[in-house]
């Protein structure tokens, strides 16, 4: 058994530059247990992304292992690999992606429905959803009528609403002002300690680092850094 | 299922373009119903006027009759055989003879067709009883609207008809126009008079003789002897058969080029609705969807415009259709050239197995024109894409 939510060892993603290579991720070993609120920090086109798409099963390594709630993702076939994102990863993204066809609750139903969860509970789960997000009351709105603020705490309620394992949040603040950078920092932190879901972030957002409490600094997609941070509710206090 | 109700939302709330692709869709559904109903009902009708006028239950002919070649009517004719003459008497047949003769009008001379029917006969359609000789000297003819039109000839006009009798001999004889009969049918109308089948027998020499024996509808066809063979519907409509089916193909083009349209629209609605959700479909895979659930989707919601067009067609066509079934169709002037007999106001007939197949058709149409575009989506990389600008 293993007890570590993403194990990565020698991890190694490489994009052809003309004649030359790029190495996105350099030979990065990090290991995160359940529960963690960490971040992977650092300068832009440092490889945070791609850390996080390869974590999320999106994307393979060039070589190196990287074993993600204890498969190996390397391994998995690509329907596997939809039904671990389905029953066990949430993703929340920069510019949101809700999907505009569809209204609030509609967004935040969509992976109940993907996990086949009946009628009844699944009003029940995306009303606690949405209570956990503090948008009970836009429930019939459509995406293109909320405010950003107010559409990544849909895309935060999307991605809990299935209680999974592992939340990947690659830059969630990046579209955001401060006021609703905090707002939604401070809810995932709520959500990670009242759920125990483990969120990890990608993010160069200083807003962000201070909730971490974890912080995994990348440079040129080598890990340079790997600290625990005590003071991780400070930035609440602000 | 999710995927479908998905895919419905998606359409349906895609707004305007939804709307018009559905609108396309459904014109090509009413007009494809429309015609071919058009020429059912063409079908039927101009069926039902040759069976009640002139084909009845079928016909025997005599050996040689060839309607075609107007030379060998000059032979065509030939004893009825008693099997005949017994259906005859027992009205479920009704006999009739046919040979050529000149009609002289005012100096002119026309090539007709005389042809010789029992007044008492109740098999088909045509007003023989007014062919009864009143012994006033004055021998009636019968004729139709078009032959009417094309000799110049009235009720009540006397004409004179030259002819050769079965010893070929000369023969020469004044007739009266007693009635000039309204029918939608030309082979008992164009170049042609009818007079009593007595009168015709004596005068061309050919006693208990005839060309053609109609029975009755739904009667049994039974082995009339040597020289008469039996023809049944099947072989006397062929010829209206191929000229219908001519005619719906022509009129098919319009639909073709209608329905190539519609899915022209809905292959490039699909095609640019790809290429600008890329990300949402990425969105979609990052959830857990496999790509072929994706692609799934999307073709599924090119087929939504199907249920958008059969509402809009439900509409617009179903009164549309209603309408022209019951109140007919008026067919312009100068539609003799049909070649066949039509009224002068078509119905059309729709069935639900042509509303049934139509719709089927078109499905399937949509479902590829759909599918083609969706394809692609196998080939989005969806780390790429929600890497976003961030690149
Ligand atoms: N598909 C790709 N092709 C080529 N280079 C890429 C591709 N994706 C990412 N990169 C490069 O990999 C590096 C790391 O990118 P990324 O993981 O997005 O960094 P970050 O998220 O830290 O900004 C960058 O230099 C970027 O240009
Ligand atoms: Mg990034």
């Amino acid at each position: 058994m293993n007890d570590k939510i993403i194990e990565t060892e020698k991890l190694l993603k490489e994009y052809p530059m003309g004649h030359a290579v790029l190495k996105a991720l350099n030979n990065v070993s990090l290991s995160f247990d359940y529960g963690e609120f960490a971040g992977v920090v650092g300068p832009s086109g440092s490889g945070k992304t791609t850390f996080l798409n390869i974590a999320g099963t999106l994307d393979s390594p060039t070589s190196g292992l990287c074993r993600v709630l204890g498969q190996n993702i390397e391994s998995l076939s690509s329907r596997n690999a939809a039904e671990l994102r389905t029953k066990s990863i949430g993703f929340i993204f920069q510019t949101f992606n809700l999907l505009p066809a569809y209204t609030v609750f509609e967004n935040i139903e969509f992976p109940l429905l993907l996990l086949k969860i009946g009628k009844d509970e699944r009003k029940k789960m995306v009303a606690d959803a949405l209570k956990w997000v503090g948008l009970s009351d836009r429930s019939d709105s459509f995406p293109k009528d909320l405010s950003g603020g107010e559409c990544q705490r849909v895309a935060i309620a999307r991605a809990v609403v299935k209680k999974p394992k592992l939340i990947l949040a690659d830059e969630p603040t990046a579209n955001l002002d401060a006021e609703n950078s905090h707002n939604i920092m401070r809810t995932m932190r709520n959500l990670n300690k009242e759920l125990g879901i483990t969120f990890i972030f990608a993010t160069h957002d200083e807003k962000v680092m201070r909730y971490l409490k974890r912080k995994i600094t990348l440079v040129d997609g080598k890990v340079d850094n790997d600290q625990i941070t005590e003071e991780s509710d400070k930035g609440e206090k602000l | 299922m999710i995927i479908p109700v998905f895919a419905i939302k998606n359409t349906f709330r895609a707004g305007i373009k939804s709307w018009l692709n559905a609108f396309v869709l459904s014109l090509s559904i009413v007009s494809i119903i429309w015609l071919q109903g058009l020429y059912k009902g063409m079908y039927d009708q101009g069926t039902r006027a040759m069976i009640d006028a002139e084909l009845g239950g079928g016909q025997y002919w005599v050996e040689g009759y060839d309607p075609y070649d107007p030379f060998s009517i000059e032979d065509s004719h030939g004893k009825i055989t008693h099997v005949l003459s017994e259906m005859i008497k027992e009205k479920s047949a009704a006999c009739i003879l046919i040979a050529r003769g000149m009609l002289y009008k005012q100096g002119r001379m026309y090539s007709i067709l005389i042809k010789g029917i029992d007044p008492e006969q109740e098999i088909l359609s045509i007003p023989s009883g007014i062919l009864k000789e009143k012994n006033n000297g004055i021998i009636p003819a019968l004729i139709g609207t078009r032959m009417a039109k094309n000799s110049g000839l009235k009720k009540g006009d006397i004409f004179t008809v030259q002819w050769k009798d079965s010893k070929g001999v000369f023969d020469a004889m004044n007739f009266q126009v007693s009635e000039v009969m309204k029918t939608t049918v030309q082979n008992i109308d164009n170049n042609q008079i009818w007079i009593s089948l007595n009168t015709m027998q004596k005068i061309f020499n050919m006693h208990s003789e005839a060309t053609i024996v109609t029975i009755k509808k739904d009667i049994k066809p039974v082995n009339a002897g040597l020289n008469w063979e039996f023809k049944n519907l099947d072989f006397l409509l062929q010829d209206m058969k191929t000229l219908v089916q001519a005619k719906t193909a022509g009129a098919s083009i319009l639909y073709i080029i209608l329905i190539f349209l519609a899915m022209i629209a809905v292959f490039d609605t699909q095609t640019l609705s790809i290429f600008k959700r890329k990300k949402e479909i990425s969105t979609l895979i990052a959830m857990g969807m496999t790509k072929n659930k994706v692609i799934a989707l999307f073709t599924l919601e090119g087929m939504a415009y199907d249920i958008l067009a059969v509402i809009i067609a439900a509409i617009y066509g179903v009164p549309l259709l209603i309408f022209t079934a019951v109140k007919g169709w008026k067919m312009p002037a100068g539609t003799d050239t049909y070649g066949f007999a039509l009224g002068d106001v078509l119905y059309p007939v729709y069935s639900l197995n042509l509303v049934f197949w139509t719709l089927l058709f078109v499905f399937i149409l949509t479902a590829i024109v759909s599918y083609v575009p969706s394809r692609k989506i196998a080939k989005i990389e969806p780390a790429k894409i929600l890497r976003g600008s961030t690149f």
